[in-house]
Formats: C-alpha cells, sequence, structure tokens
C-alpha cells in the first residue's frame, strides 16, 4: 500500500465521520422543531404522533385560524399585532445600536475617569435577575405616562439591550487599529467625522449582529408585554401566543401554529445574516 | 390670597356644566377584563353581551381586553393600583382575600343579589360585604363513555370493578392534582384548608383519601403521572371509560364520541358522595375606576336573566341566574343541568389567601406517594412541613433608623471623598480630559441608568422590607438571615438555600462543558476546508438559536412526558422500559440538561467559527515544518489561538446559564419536589406564587447578583480585560 493511498484512506474515512457527526447533530437541534411543526399542520386538537414528527392528517386549519383571526368588526386582528411586533422590536433593535454605538466606541478609544466602573455597572445589569425589576419597572413606566404605549415598550427593550449590545461593539473597535481613523483625522476629518465614515463601516457585521440580539429581545419576549399592554390591537405576537395557553385548556395546535408563524422571521434574519453572525462574533467575540 | 381663591372657584364652575356637557356627548368607556380562552365559546358569549349592553346603554362604551391567563392575576395586580386597570374584571371566587389585601375590589353597595344562586352569592362575601357579582360556577364530573360503560353509576367502585377490553382504563383523572383529589378528601370528611387558613390535608380522613387514590393506580385502575392533556387524549379515543373532569373537558372532545356527564358518584368506601371544589366565576369592580356607576351598571348587566341565559347558551357556563335556567331549552340541557347539580353539592373553594400555597405542597405529597410510593401519613406530614415553611411569621417590624443614619453616613462619605477628589488638581485636569468622552456616553448612562439600573436599585431595596402585597414593612437583614439559615431548618435540607445553590452551580457547569465541547467539535469540523454541503448544516444546526425559548422548552417537555413523550416511544420501540422522567432528580435534571444544552450550543459553535476563522494559517503552515502532529496543531496552534475569543463568551454564558430561568421552570418546573430548582426560579416562585412575598425573592435575587459578582471577579477578569 503505498503512502498516498493510506493517505487518501484516512481522508475519506475522515470525511464520512465529520459527515455521521454533523447529521447526528443536526437530528439534534431539528427533532424537537420538527414536533411542533408536526402539531402545526396536523389536525384536530391532540394528534397521536409516533417517534417520527409527521402528520397523518395533513391540515392548514391551525396555521389559517391563528393567521386569518380576526375582531368581531372584521379588522384582520393577526397582520395588526404582527406589525406591532415587527414595528416595536425594528425600533428596539435601532434604538438600542443607535444607544450603544457611541458608548462603546467611547469606551473602546478613550480612557476617562469612571471607565472601569462603566464597564463594571454594565456588567452587572447582566448579572441581576430581573425578577426583582419588575415591580418597580411597572411603577416607573407608571410615572412615565408610558404604559400601554409600544413607544414605552421599545424604551424598556431597548434599553435593556444596550449593556450587551455596548460589550459586542467595544469588542469590535477594540479589533480595529487606531491608526485607521487618527490618519483620517490628519486629513482634517473630526473625531466624529472619522468615526462616521472610516470606522462604523469596517465594523459592519458586528453591527448587524447587534441589531439581531436586540431585534430578538424585543421579539421573543412575553411578560412584560403581557404586563404593559392593555388592549388587544396593541399586543405583541408572545401575548397572542401565550393565550392559546389557558388554566384548564390549551390549545396546542394553535400555539404551535403561533409559535412557527413567530420564529420564521428570525430565521429568515438569520439566515440572511449568516455571513455576519460568523464574521460578526469574528471580530473580537463577545468580550467585555 | 382670596382672590386667587375666587378665580379657582369661578373657574371650576365654568367647568363643571362643561364637565356634564361631555358626559351627554361623548360615551364613557367602561374597561371589562378576563383570561378566558382565545376562541373560545365563553369569550363569544361575553362579546355578544357586551354588544347587547352597548345597544340597550349608548352612552357607555365597553372595551374588552382579553388577557393572558398565565399574567392575568399579576397584571391586575400592578395596574389597578395606578389607575390602568379595568372598571369591571371576570375572575374566580377564591382570589378575593388576596384582592382585599391588595385593596383592588370595591364592594358593591346595595346589590340587588334577588334571583342570583345564594350559596354563589354568599362565596363572594367577606365580612357583611359584597365583592362581586357570581357570574357561573365550574367543578368537576364524572364523564362516562357509552360504548364502554352504560350501566347506572351508584358509586365510584361499579365504575371501577367494571369489566372492560384490555386496553381500556377504568377512569382518568390527574390524581396528582389537589384539586381533584380534593373530591375524594371531601368524601372521606377532610378538607385541604381549614377556616383559619391552616393546612387541614394530613391526618386520618387525608390519608385514607390517599390511600383509596394510591391503591387504584397500583391497581392499574387509573393511569399514573396524568396531565390534563392526558385524560383528554385517554378518554377522548376510548382508551379510558370514565374521566372526572370540569365543563372545560367537553369542547376538546372528538365529534365522533358518545358519552355522557353524571355528578360525581359516592364513594363506597366513603359511604358519602364525592364532593368536588366549586368555582365561582364573578364580575368583581376595580378599584381607581374612572367611571363606578357604568361599571356597576356593567356588572349587574352581566348577570341579568337575558345575558345569563347567552352566556349559557352560547358560553355553555353554568350560570349564577335562577332566572336563565326557566327558558325550557336551557332547563332540559343535560350537560348544563348536570354541571349545575354538581355545582350544588359541591365545596365551594376556601377563599382564605393561604389557599393559593396549598397546592404546592399538596402536589409534592402526591407525587411523593403517587410516584415514589412514600407511606401515606409521611407524606402528607412532609406535605404539612412545606406549608408551614411556605406561610411561616413573617419577620418582626424592625426600627429603621440605624439603617438610615448608616445610609445618610455612606452617602456623606461618597460625597466627602468625591469633594476631595475635585480637590485635587491632577483630578481636576482628568476630569476635564474626560469631558470628551463623556459627551459619547451620555445618552447611555442616562438610558440605562433610569430605565435598568434604577428599577434594579429599587428592587434590590425591598429586600429589606417583608409583606405581602402592598402591606410591607422594613425588616432590616431579616430576609437574608432567614434564607441564609434555611429558615430555621437543616442546611442541607432539600429546598435550603445551599442545597439549591449546589444545584445551580451543578447545572451552571455542565451546562457550560457541554455547550462549549458540543459547540466546539462541531464547529472544528464545519471548518474542514474540504467539506459539503457547509452553508446548509451551518444554517440548520444554528435554528434552535432562532425559536423562542418558551416554545422549544414546552416542546421539550412534551418529549419528556411519561406517556405522550416521543422519547419514552424510542426507548419503547428498542425494547427498554419508559423512564417517569420527572420523577427522580437525576433523570429531571437530564431532560432541563438536554433542553438547555440544545438551546446553547449554537451560540458557542458560531463563537468558535469566527474564532477559528480569524487564526492565521502561516501558524498551521510553521506547525507543518516544524512535523507537528495533528493533536499537537490542535493542542499548542488551535486551543491557545481559540481561547482569547471563547474565554468571554463562556463567562457571559455562565451568567446567563445561572439565570436561566425559563428552561427549568418550563421543563421541570422544579420536580421532583423543587429539587432541579435553581436559584432564579426560586426567586420567582417566592415573590410571584409563594403567597406574594416579593421582598423575600428580592433578597433572592441580590444574592443571586452577588455570587456570580463576587465569581467573576475571582475567575472572570478575562472578561473586562480580554485582549482583542
Amino acid at each position: 500500500m503505498s503512502h498516498h493511498e493510506s493517505h487518501e484512506r484516512v481522508s475519506v474515512l475522515q470525511s464520512v465521520l465529520s459527515h455521521a457527526l454533523l447529521i447526528g447533530a443536526v437530528i439534534f437541534a431539528l427533532y424537537p422543531i420538527l414536533w411542533v411543526v408536526a402539531l402545526a399542520f396536523s389536525a384536530g386538537e391532540s394528534p397521536e404522533l409516533g417517534p417520527v414528527p409527521v402528520p397523518d392528517q395533513f391540515s392548514m386549519e391551525h396555521v389559517e385560524a391563528v393567521a386569518m383571526r380576526r375582531t368581531d368588526d372584521g379588522t384582520w386582528i393577526f397582520a395588526l399585532q404582527l406589525g406591532n411586533s415587527l414595528l416595536i422590536s425594528i425600533a428596539t433593535a435601532l434604538f438600542a445600536v443607535a444607544i450603544a454605538t457611541p458608548a462603546a466606541y467611547a469606551l473602546s478609544r478613550f480612557t476617562f475617569v469612571g471607565k472601569k466602573l462603566t464597564l463594571g455597572a454594565m456588567l452587572a445589569t447582566q448579572m441581576f435577575p430581573g425578577v426583582a425589576a419588575a415591580i418597580p419597572l411597572y411603577l416607573l413606566m407608571d410615572a412615565l405616562g408610558l404604559i400601554d404605549t409600544r413607544s414605552g415598550l421599545v424604551l424598556v427593550y431597548a434599553t435593556s439591550a444596550v449593556p450587551f449590545a455596548i460589550f459586542q461593539l467595544r469588542s469590535a473597535f477594540d479589533a480595529i487599529p487606531k491608526d485607521l481613523e487618527e490618519a483620517a483625522m490628519v486629513d482634517g476629518a473630526t473625531r466624529f467625522g472619522a468615526f462616521r465614515r472610516v470606522v462604523l463601516p469596517t465594523v459592519r457585521p458586528s453591527l448587524a449582529i447587534t441589531f439581531l440580539f436586540a431585534f430578538m429581545t424585543a421579539w421573543n419576549e412575553f411578560i412584560l408585554a403581557a404586563t404593559f399592554l392593555n388592549r388587544e390591537e396593541n399586543y405583541t405576537l408572545p401575548v397572542v401566543l401565550q393565550r392559546y395557553v389557558g388554566e384548564h385548556a390549551a390549545q396546542w395546535g394553535h400555539f404551535a401554529a403561533g409559535a412557527i408563524l413567530v420564529s420564521v422571521p428570525v430565521m429568515a434574519l438569520f439566515y440572511w445574516l449568516q455571513r455576519n453572525l460568523v464574521g460578526g462574533l469574528t471580530a473580537g467575540g463577545v468580550k467585555g | 390670597m382670596s382672590a386667587r381663591v375666587a378665580f379657582l372657584a369661578a373657574c371650576l364652575a365654568a367647568l363643571a356644566p362643561a364637565h356634564v356637557f361631555a358626559q351627554e356627548t361623548t360615551p364613557e368607556t367602561v374597561q371589562l377584563w378576563h383570561a378566558y380562552g382565545d376562541g373560545s365559546a365563553e369569550e363569544r358569549a361575553l362579546r355578544e353581551v357586551v354588544r347587547d349592553f352597548e345597544r340597550a346603554n349608548p352612552n357607555v362604551r365597553v372595551e374588552l381586553l382579553a388577557n393572558a391567563f398565565g399574567a392575568y392575576a399579576s397584571k391586575l395586580e400592578s395596574a389597578i393600583p395606578t389607575g390602568r386597570g379595568p372598571d369591571v374584571f371576570i375572575d374566580a371566587h377564591e382570589r378575593l382575600a388576596s384582592y382585599l389585601e391588595r385593596r383592588i375590589v370595591v364592594p358593591l353597595e346595595g346589590a340587588d343579589v334577588d334571583g342570583l344562586e345564594p350559596s354563589h352569592v354568599a362565596a363572594l362575601r367577606s365580612g357583611d360585604r359584597l365583592y362581586g357579582l357570581p357570574l357561573s360556577a365550574k367543578c368537576a364530573a364524572l364523564y362516562l363513555n357509552d360504548a364502554l360503560f352504560d350501566g347506572d353509576v351508584p358509586d365510584l367502585e361499579t365504575v371501577l370493578e367494571a369489566s372492560y377490553p384490555n386496553d381500556v382504563r377504568p377512569l382518568v383523572f390527574e390524581a396528582e392534582n389537589a384539586y381533584y383529589v380534593a373530591s375524594f378528601v371531601h368524601a372521606f370528611g377532610g378538607r385541604l384548608l381549614d377556616d383559619e387558613g391552616h393546612y387541614a390535608f394530613v391526618g386520618p380522613e387525608a390519608e385514607r383519601a390517599v390511600s383509596f387514590i394510591a391503591d387504584a393506580v397500583k391497581r392499574g385502575q387509573v393511569p399514573e403521572e396524568t396531565s390534563g392533556e392526558l385524560v383528554m387524549r385517554l378518554f377522548g379515543s376510548g382508551r379510558a371509560a370514565a374521566a372526572i373532569s370540569g365543563p372545560w373537558l367537553a369542547p376538546d372532545l372528538p365529534s365522533d364520541l358518545s358519552w355522557r356527564v353524571v355528578p360525581l358518584p359516592s364513594l363506597r368506601a366513603a359511604g358519602a358522595p364525592l364532593r368536588p371544589y366549586a368555582t365561582i366565576e364573578a364580575a368583581f369592580l376595580a378599584a381607581e375606576s374612572d367611571a363606578p356607576d357604568q361599571a356597576r351598571a356593567l356588572a349587574r348587566y352581566l348577570v341579568s336573566p337575558e345575558a345569563a341565559a347567552k352566556r349559557a347558551r352560547i358560553g355553555r357556563q353554568v350560570v349564577s341566574t335562577t332566572a336563565a335556567w326557566d327558558d325550557p331549552e336551557l332547563a332540559n340541557d343535560a350537560f348544563l343541568a348536570t354541571f349545575r347539580d354538581a355545582s350544588r353539592d359541591a365545596v365551594p373553594m376556601p377563599t382564605h389567601p393561604n389557599m393559593r400555597v396549598v397546592f404546592e405542597p399538596a402536589m409534592r405529597a402526591l407525587r411523593r406517594v403517587l410516584r415514589g410510593g412514600a407511606a401515606v401519613p409521611d407524606a402528607l406530614e412532609g406535605g404539612a412541613r412545606v406549608f408551614d415553611d411556605l406561610t411561616r411569621a413573617m419577620p418582626a417590624p424592625r426600627d429603621p433608623t440605624f439603617a438610615l443614619v448608616g445610609l445618610g453616613l455612606a452617602l456623606l462619605f461618597v460625597v466627602f471623598t468625591w469633594v476631595r477628589r475635585l480637590r485635587d488638581p491632577n483630578e481636576r485636569l482628568a476630569l476635564r480630559a474626560s469631558i470628551p468622552a463623556y459627551k459619547w456616553l451620555v445618552h447611555a448612562f442616562l438610558a440605562v441608568g433610569l430605565l435598568v439600573v434604577l428599577p434594579l436599585v429599587v428592587g434590590a431595596g425591598t429586600s429589606f422590607f417583608a409583606g405581602r402585597g402592598t402591606d410591607l414593612h422594613y425588616v432590616g437583614l431579616a430576609n437574608y438571615a432567614d434564607i441564609l439559615s434555611a429558615r430555621g431548618g437543616e442546611l442541607l435540607a432539600p429546598g435550603s438555600f445551599w442545597v439549591v445553590l449546589l444545584v445551580t452551580v451543578l447545572w451552571t457547569v455542565l451546562n457550560l462543558a457541554l455547550h462549549v465541547g458540543i459547540g466546539m467539535a462541531l464547529a472544528l469540523v464545519l471548518h474542514r476546508p474540504n467539506l459539503k454541503l457547509k452553508g446548509l448544516y451551518r444554517v440548520l444546526l444554528i435554528l434552535p438559536w432562532a425559536v423562542p425559548s418558551y416554545v422549544t422548552a414546552l416542546a421539550w417537555k412534551g418529549l419528556f412526558h411519561r406517556q405522550l413523550g416521543a422519547i419514552n416511544a424510542i426507548l419503547e420501540s428498542l425494547g427498554a422500559d419508559p423512564v417517569s422522567w420527572f420523577a427522580q432528580w437525576s433523570t429531571a435534571f437530564a431532560a432541563n440538561l438536554a433542553t438547555n444544552v440544545w438551546l446553547g450550543f449554537p451560540f458557542m459553535m458560531v463563537v468558535t467559527l469566527g474564532a477559528l476563522a480569524g487564526i492565521p494559517k502561516d501558524l498551521y503552515e510553521a506547525a507543518d515544518v516544524d512535523g507537528a502532529t495533528r493533536w499537537q496543531r490542535f493542542r499548542h496552534v488551535t486551543l491557545p489561538m481559540l481561547r482569547p475569543a471563547i474565554a468571554p463568551a463562556v463567562a457571559m454564558g455562565a451568567v446567563w446559564t445561572f439565570n436561566m430561568f425559563n428552561v427549568v421552570f418550563l421543563v421541570s418546573g422544579g420536580e421532583p419536589e423543587g429539587t432541579t430548582e435553581i436559584l432564579v426560579s426560586e426567586a420567582y416562585r417566592w415573590a410571584f406564587t409563594r403567597g406574594s412575598q416579593y421582598g423575600y425573592g428580592a433578597a433572592y435575587a441580590v444574592l443571586i447578583f452577588g455570587i456570580l459578582v463576587v465569581t467573576t471577579r475571582l475567575f472572570g477578569r478575562k472578561l473586562t480585560e480580554a485582549p482583542a
């Protein structure tokens, strides 16, 4: 057996093993999701499914019931609530990125009194369980007149996403050589001009990922939304989803269908930002 | 001065007619809140009735709000005191006492209760005042499958002992749920809670009731580990001849099933009838209402005979308005008539605030008997101890002077040091040099400070207070002392702070090891240069990240279900015995772990992929030149290069995992007996479900925070000082 042949055999074996490992992992990753999908597309309220999650009676009844929901006066309420979720999540992401970007830049480039304290405080917010803040937050939002408004939710979501966004963007800025904007400033640009025209474009992948994370914070949140919103036309989709799980009986088919509808936009975002996801975290990882 | 008063009075006088005028033209709005299931018959009926009310009262507009059941009580409790709540809300009578404690309901002065079921009205009284108008009653009854059992039901034993085909169980009901078990306890002359709010699910009556159920389960007459869903599945598919359930079971039953329902029969063993708990659903008037008169009118209309008849006909409710039953269509409705009869003999659920606390210890006791085979008296005694622990006396109020003086001194000290620093010219220079940086930071400071830090600080402050609801008093460090001393019990008893901490640390370490191990292995394989389908694999493997975690946590819980779960189905098809996943600590913990590993590995995989892409190729080339083996290349090139990128992600992951509430709460729910609870889910339970001891929960939260700060200080310097 020549050296070349044995080398080839090893690499074939390796490639088979790699695919086996990956396929195993994919099955692990997809299995619970396929259950939700099978439940959503089965007829009836509690279909009997075997170990392989395939609906034995395919039906769109749940998806239709959830997606086509109208109020008595004919308003297509699902579209309204989907719109709320999109609006709130996009506004949250934009707002969080807008607040976090300059702060992260300052924490990366400047030295100033209280820098360590600032970083420590930002980190501390991630460690304190939100349970304890729920009621004070409600009273605060009430004092600001922001209960039952979508902008109130955007404010709360965006600010709670800011600390993590700052960590992420700061490490992205750290990864960029300082000479870049210094050269621009030598050429007569202001600090802000250099930041805007030279630095920001190079961290675009990280900005995209920060946007995605902040978007998901708002998109998946349920408890605050259910507590703060007092009108059905203001509800976001997670609140609507929870209404299918009642005290005594749950409409699992509807819940699963709603879960799919809620997940699809995020999956699309992930797919779209896939390259950035790897690239954006490359620029320095999620470091503090 | 007096001129100003006169001016004000004139203004008010001028405003008054305008106010009256406004009332006549623009309709007054009344908010009505409920938590009926989406699209349910009850919701449809309520909508109809409300529309009728608006037609009859054109100057009143009713805004209906359907709430998610899971968030309903806490939403009422936070919204009403601020004046942002409803004017009228619909809820079950047994919450009245806790709503009174929080002062969010007001009495109905001089309300006319003629024509309403007197026992239902009685359930809504507190002292000599009436706090709600009864809408309907709900209680359990016995469903029978006509094809499997068509005889009379003199007693429950007749159903249990009849002969059935092999795969049919005689009876199915949620035997671990104290709500259903109460029917048996009542039959034997016992109860769950006495009038003074003491735990009563102990003693000979309770023991006989639980032994009866345990024997029925042991003989296979009643399936074990039954959830509400399993009741519906088994009865709906003809695999159970009878079921004990409430009116909510009927809409879910298949239309081709032939069934009937009878009030719960006698229990021969007890020589008395089974008596279920009755829940009276009522319309309550909220405090702080802007339109109390209209709210009262709406509540009255909801119980009027014509509205009640509609709620009965469309919503299938057993309405409390007696006149509605004169309608021959309703009088001859067998289903409604049965539940009406059943509710007459039922025991109204106690309204004592401790009732909300009874279910957790009672369920634990039942599980210990039915799953663990514990001796009945021991298990029930254990439940009583848990109850005592949950309702233990509040720490005595302390004088806050000392703390206030201390706080004042600390503030003074901070101000003093700052003033001293400001007088130092070097410091002043440094501060001046910092001003440009502050300009970039100020909005983030303000936003995070106001909306994130302030609520957290206030929340942390409540950990020095004790009490329920809004009745708080200062207790100093008593909450902390209680928690750290395991409330006077054994330090290493299950459920004590130290044991929960141990579980939480184990939980965090195992999760991180698996997240990093799996994520890194997959990333290394995906990074192989000639791998086919790389993009597809990558997309599929990050999918768990894209689905909301509360959805996937519920999906995983379903997979681990004893009878219906896919994992046991796979085990059985491989010839293994099904596993009762949530009956032992090890398997319940493993179920939580599997779920969280599933949720978390994609993040580590992506971080590692990114870091791998950043390793310069020439390092590998140099290693090849040196004749390094594959393992040496990994050990001496890849791993050291990955570390700086992965370490911060690991530290962040550790913080998230330590506080991973969703998975523990939704998958195992702390089962068995609260042993898989982690600190953050424990904090949540104290703050929101165990009699709302908010300060106690907040103290847990502060302790969690302290542990994380200290740990990251010790191990996690890399988090803030990682090189780029």
